[in-house]
């Protein structure tokens, strides 16, 4: 087990972020947080960094105690943060020699490491550019060669895409990808794209008010939960007819429309057609993550990512 | 091994980031030649010479302590700026202990400074300042001490807010109160019994008065006193200064 926590719980005040969540992340694999804002995936993978202590619970990461040994937590993992924190006024390659001096990388290997790093990524040209002329989609490649560079069992990335164009999610997909099977390295991300969790993660835990709500293969989760959805519009509207059939997982009503959630559309579609009655429209589509989210984490909006104390929020502006 | 290696890669990083900007470069050399031929000039050439040195020449050793307060104390809202935009999160993350961060931080602002008490020196040759080599040394180390202490209050304060804004106005308080009741531009001998206590309090006193020592040799405490006082309150500083970098 590479990464193991007991009841680990954090609270700010009276808001609890993390609350009492077991997790258990096997070796080589790519785990996915997901959640709403707020949720508390941020808090958790901070705890699992070491940067913030847990209120109480246990936890380990590559076998040792977050608590008792954060040295050697540390030295263990890669961190790809949410914000870019790569320095804008140093050169890429500059900013990497940095990381290894900070994480004690062997004299005899720092050279090596850097051009090792910098051909994964694609950066070898850019390299001795001031990172304030690189593009959001290099940047995160520059954090995500910087986050490798001293060889981590365990890769956090959090938010690994965000703000970025499709064209450079899909090539930071690739790279993490790669990266994991070549290093064989255990990933664990957190996101709000879910279409990033189908693609990237073999296994997805989604986290609500601290708790984990579900966990599974993205693929498990969407056959089990969210099926295939067939949306129809019903001259007489009659909701409760088809909420009996057996074959139907979840039947609501939205804006005139009937989103009807069943187990598979091949075998079933023909009888749900016909206990419709006449219909003026029909869209079939398969279920996706979007709606196993959404069923678990409901459609409310969420106040922001809970963050700080009394005093740090006073501070903030 | 890896602590030193990560002290000197947090330094690095300040020094770079340093000869990088170019306005603070211009702004370190600017505002001294203003307060020495503005101040000092403009205000010497009413008032009558100061314990036997034109005004200009007096103030020059307060002019030096000026220029390492204000560049040391505002040293400290780089870590907020640090802070705010994720910078420092790399740094907070590697295994190198708090006390190695703050070091190569104090240290990286330490360097600021001192590349303006060069330029100060230099400055000196052209207003005839009594220089020799052996007062050079002397008060470059001098001015270290006081550079130590002083960013070392700066990082207090930044490692504490987390608004750029807030830490002005709280720098604010800290820093013209030290300077106006430190002898800096008037001697501490004869001033009232309530002036007197303010002044006898306040760290940088006694960094004004060493540095008047070592280059006018005008000494209102004993040597020994000033070093003493400003290593003692450079201890607690940095002491409160690695405690409120573990917090953060």
């Amino acid at each position: 087990m590479t990464i193991k926590t007991e009841a680990l719980t954090k609270t700010f005040g009276k808001i609890t972020a993390v609350n009492e969540l077991n997790l258990e992340v096997e070796e080589g694999e790519i785990f996915g947080l997901l959640g709403p804002n707020g949720a508390g995936k941020t808090t958790l993978i901070s705890m699992l960094c070491t940067i913030l202590k847990p209120s109480s619970g246990k936890a380990w990461v590559n076998g040792f105690d977050i608590v008792k040994e954060p040295g050697k937590v540390r030295k263990s993992i890669g961190i790809v943060f949410q914000q870019a924190s790569v320095d804008d006024l140093l050169t890429g390659r500059e900013n990497l020699a940095l990381h290894n001096l900070l994480f004690d990388v062997p004299k005899a290997i720092r050279k090596q490491r850097i051009d090792e790093v910098l051909s994964i990524v694609n950066l070898e040209k850019r390299a001795d550019d001031f990172v304030n002329t690189y593009s959001g989609g290099m940047r995160r490649r520059l954090e995500l060669a910087r986050g490798i560079m001293h060889h981590p069992k365990i890769l956090f990335l959090d938010e690994p895409t965000l703000g970025l164009d499709p064209q450079t999610r899909e090539h930071i997909w690739d790279y993490i990808k790669e990266l994991a099977q070549k290093e064989c390295m255990t990933v664990l991300l957190t996101t709000h794209y879910m279409e990033e969790a189908e693609k990237l993660c073999d296994r997805v835990a989604i986290i609500d008010y601290g708790k984990i709500v579900a966990l599974d293969s993205p693929g498990a989760l969407t056959s089990r939960i969210a099926g295939d959805v067939v949306t129809i519009k019903q001259r007489i509207s009659d909701i409760e007819s088809i909420k009996k059939l057996n074959y139907v997982m979840k039947a609501e009503d939205k804006d005139g429309l009937l989103y009807i959630s069943i187990k598979d559309a091949g075998k079933h579609l023909q009888d749900l057609l016909s206990n419709t009655g006449p219909i003026d429209f029909v869209e079939v589509r398969r279920g996706t993550l979007n709606d196993v989210f959404l069923h678990y984490t409901g459609r409310e909006i969420r106040e922001a990512e809970a963050e700080g104390g009394f005093w740090e929020r006073m501070m903030k502006r | 091994m890896s602590e030193i290696e990560g002290i000197y890669a947090v330094w690095l990083r300040e020094a770079k980031i340093y000869i990088r900007e170019k306005e603070r470069l211009v702004s370190a050399v600017i505002s001294p030649l203003l307060w020495i031929f503005g101040f000092g000039g403009g205000l010497g050439s009413s008032v009558q010479s100061m314990s036997g040195y034109p005004y200009q020449t007096f103030i020059y050793p307060g002019i030096m302590v000026m220029t390492v307060l204000f560049t040391s104390l505002f040293y400290g809202v780089y870590i907020i700026w640090d802070r705010k935009l994720d910078f420092l999160k790399e740094v907070l993350v590697a295994p190198i202990s708090r006390a190695s961060v703050f070091a190569g931080k104090m240290l990286g602002g330490a360097t600021d400074a001192m590349v303006q008490v060069v330029y100060l020196i230099i400055i000196g040759f052209f207003i005839s300042i009594p220089f020799t080599p052996l007062v050079i040394i002397e008060a470059f180390l001098m001015l270290l001490l006081i550079s130590i202490a002083m960013v070392s209050i700066g990082l207090v304060i930044g490692a504490n807010l987390k608004s750029p804004e807030g830490f002005s106005l709280i720098i604010n308080f800290v820093m013209w109160p030290m300077f106006f009741f430190s002898g800096a531009l008037f001697p501490v001998s004869n001033l009232g019994p309530w002036l007197s206590a303010v002044t006898f309090i306040n760290p940088l006193t006694y960094g004004v008065d060493a540095m008047r020592g070592i280059i006018l040799n005008i000494n209102h405490f004993p040597i020994m006193l000033d070093v003493a006082a400003l290593t003692l309150f450079a201890a607690i500083m940095i002491g409160i200064g690695v405690a409120s970098f573990k917090r953060m």
